[in-house]
């Protein structure tokens, strides 16, 4: 049975997402529950992310996975939006020989990017293929006369500006594990991740799942909601409704 | 210095200069040329790194025998051992430098190592390691050194640097020498397990990846390093020590029958985990085994694993080579090229199956591409320049260090 949204979800999120500010950080535990039934597959995560974050070719925080399943003529498509899953027990925060990437205590696993030696050995242990590695691509570096103002505008990720350069092509980011940040510099200020803010059917649901009375952690009490690989003891603090 | 290693060296120095090509461009460009991708984080360089680091281990472990056990057979062959060890341990470290997205950044690991990292674990090891290789050697050498002094050219100032004022000392000084050897061998084993079976940790622990995720993987690669070791030590000795070894005439069929064993244990293992893996039915694990054997590189399975490294050596050691010095010499040449088929079987295969059915065409953009991997000019020019390094030291090594058999004063 589908959770019937009396409000506007939107607004209580943003409502719930309000009183979560208002205690520790510690207390906190961002999570979200994607219900799979309001996935249209449109990708409009997969942009806004893109925009939100600035990513450059090769590093896409957000995807969706597009399935065909059955055989004609009962035929259907199935949509798995996927980002970082921010785990409670990450694969890829164990790996790192130089403890830069680790769980906050707000549940999000982030990445020190002048820490990060660029070895890889996260993206390997990632059981969802969750991080990327920023091999230094423009989109239009090379290609245009001049590169295009997005490829170099600044993104926040963990709140720290980072800008990327083609004439800087090993600075960091670049050389970097990169993935989702759950949009810590948006959340901290009270706005919902630029994937939940723009998913056309209501499919996110984004909050603090420690907070009974939010709607992400009434989504994720659902009996038919479900974690990704969930015998492998990552812990995914995102939630699917099938 | 002979004619070998003379053409050893140039072949070494024209890696270099070629390779340097590609260096510049990795210097320049950091990875941005790079075939590989966030679906194939690891390749062509983790695949070099593992084989070198194999080597280098499997040749230690082989001196070891001479100096731990006690196989008095095998101890003229311990100093060009030691020195292999030494060798391939440095190119080793060259390609998984090289591999970082912030090469500057790897002294992290010595000022903020997790010790939850296998990882972090194998960079100390390797660093314990090669401090010891460098006593190890110098104990086994320093005397060679004190004695040679005045043989003239190069050489002799070389040899009066390296002694760092030791004397040439009487047979029991020698004895002395060779009693700290053994016990810095006997450290040394246990270190070179630990930093080899590590480095199959650093693979076997990541349950994101079946295929790596067995309690034989640590062991796998154990024995892959003692058999393609010994496989490359038996044509160093063969081929690369001057004059041979004419008063230890049983050391090379030693080695020959040494390596067919280790090429046994070899199938064993692999006979294992293929067996198991391809069993059930689970994708994860039986399709990187599947590719090994009938995707698009067959090739490197069944020409290069199976019949150059194992096959061939097998087969010359077991019947033409038993006593023949050069074809045991080339039956470990062959071997040990043949492991780096091996070797790139055990790294590119992890990354066949999707992490999630469905990942392989979410997003496609450069260096987001799943699927077949090729090494770019430049991964093969940067490989190129790393094995120059190793040519050119072997060639330098064995033409200019006492690393041969010498008359028998010290014992």
């Amino acid at each position: 049975m589908a959770v019937v949204h009396l409000e506007n979800i939107a607004v209580r999120m943003q409502h719930d997402l309000a009183r979560a500010l208002t205690k520790p950080v510690q207390d906190r535990h961002w999570g979200m529950v994607i219900d799979l039934r309001k996935c249209v597959g449109c990708n409009a995560c997969t942009v806004a992310c893109k925009s939100e974050n600035k990513t450059p070719p090769g590093v896409s925080y957000n995807v969706v996975i597009d399935e065909e399943t059955g055989r004609y003529p009962n035929v259907s498509r199935r949509f798995l939006p996927r980002a970082c899953l921010q785990c409670q027990r990450p694969a890829c925060v164990s790996v790192c020989p130089v403890g830069a990437t680790r769980r906050r205590p707000d549940g999000i696993v982030e990445i020190d990017y002048d820490a990060c030696i660029g070895c890889r050995y996260c993206l390997a242990a990632c059981p969802y293929g969750a991080r990327s590695f920023d091999f230094g691509d423009f989109y239009t570096a090379g290609q245009t006369p001049r590169t295009a103002a997005y490829d170099t505008a600044p993104s926040f990720e963990y709140g720290q500006l980072r800008r990327r350069d083609p004439a800087q092509p090993q600075a960091s980011p670049i050389g970097n594990a990169r993935k989702c940040t759950f949009c810590l510099h948006r959340i901290e200020k009270g706005v919902l991740p630029a994937c939940v803010a723009t998913c056309i059917g209501g499919a996110r649901i984004f909050g603090d799942l420690n907070d009974p009375l939010s709607l992400v952690a009434q989504s994720a009490a659902l009996p038919s909601a479900m974690r990704l690989k969930e015998e492998l003891g990552t812990q995914p603090s995102v939630y699917y409704v099938p | 210095m002979n004619r070998r290693h003379g053409i050893l060296l140039t072949l070494g120095l024209i890696a270099l200069v070629v390779g340097l090509f590609g260096v510049v461009d990795r210097l320049r460009f950091g990875l941005l040329h790079v075939g590989y991708g966030t679906p194939i984080p690891w390749a062509l360089w983790v695949a070099l790194y593992i084989y070198f680091i194999g080597l280098s281990a499997g040749s230690f472990l082989v001196s070891s025998l001479a100096y731990v056990f006690r196989i008095r057979r095998f101890e003229p062959v311990g100093p060009a051992a030691v020195f292999t060890a030494l060798v391939c341990l440095i190119t080793a470290l060259l390609f998984i430098w090289v591999d970082l997205g912030h090469m500057e950044r790897f002294v992290e690991v010595f000022f903020r190592p997790s010790w939850r990292s296998p990882l972090a674990w194998i960079v100390w090891l390797y660093t314990a390691y090669f401090f010891l290789l460098l006593a190890e050697a110098w104990f086994l050498l320093r005397r060679r050194f004190a004695r040679h002094r005045d043989a003239g050219g190069v050489r002799a100032a070389l040899y009066r640097v390296l002694a760092f004022g030791t004397q040439a000392g009487s047979a029991a000084d020698s004895e002395k020498d060779l009693r700290i050897v053994r016990i810095l061998g006997t450290v040394g084993v246990p270190l070179a397990i630990a930093f080899h079976g590590g480095t199959g940790a650093v693979f076997a622990v990541l349950m994101a990846r079946p295929y790596w995720n067995t309690g034989l993987f640590p062991i796998l690669f154990l024995v892959s390093a003692l058999a393609s070791g010994c496989a490359l030590l038996t044509a160093v000795a063969a081929f690369l020590v001057p004059r041979g070894y004419p008063q230890d005439k049983s050391l090379l069929p030693g080695l020959g029958r040494l390596l067919l064993g280790l090429i046994c244990l070899e199938v064993l293992m692999q006979v294992a985990e293929f067996l198991v893996g391809l069993y059930g039915s689970a994708a994860a694990h039986a399709i990187p085994l599947q590719e090994q054997l009938f995707g698009a590189n067959w090739w490197l399975f069944w020409i290069v694993s199976v019949g150059l490294a194992v096959g061939i050596p097998a087969l010359i050691l077991a019947t033409v080579g038993r006593r023949n010095s050069s074809l045991i010499g080339l039956a470990g040449l062959l071997s040990a090229a043949g492991f780096i088929g091996i070797r790139w079987n055990i790294v590119l295969p992890g990354f066949v199956v999707p992490e999630l059915p469905g990942l392989e065409t979410a997003v496609t953009e450069p260096h987001l591409i799943f699927g077949r991997y090729v090494p770019t000019p430049m991964e093969w020019l940067v490989s190129c320049f790393a094995i120059g390094v190793a040519l050119t030291l072997f060639a330098i090594g064995f033409g200019l260090l006492p690393l041969g058999e010498e008359a028998q004063v010290q014992i």
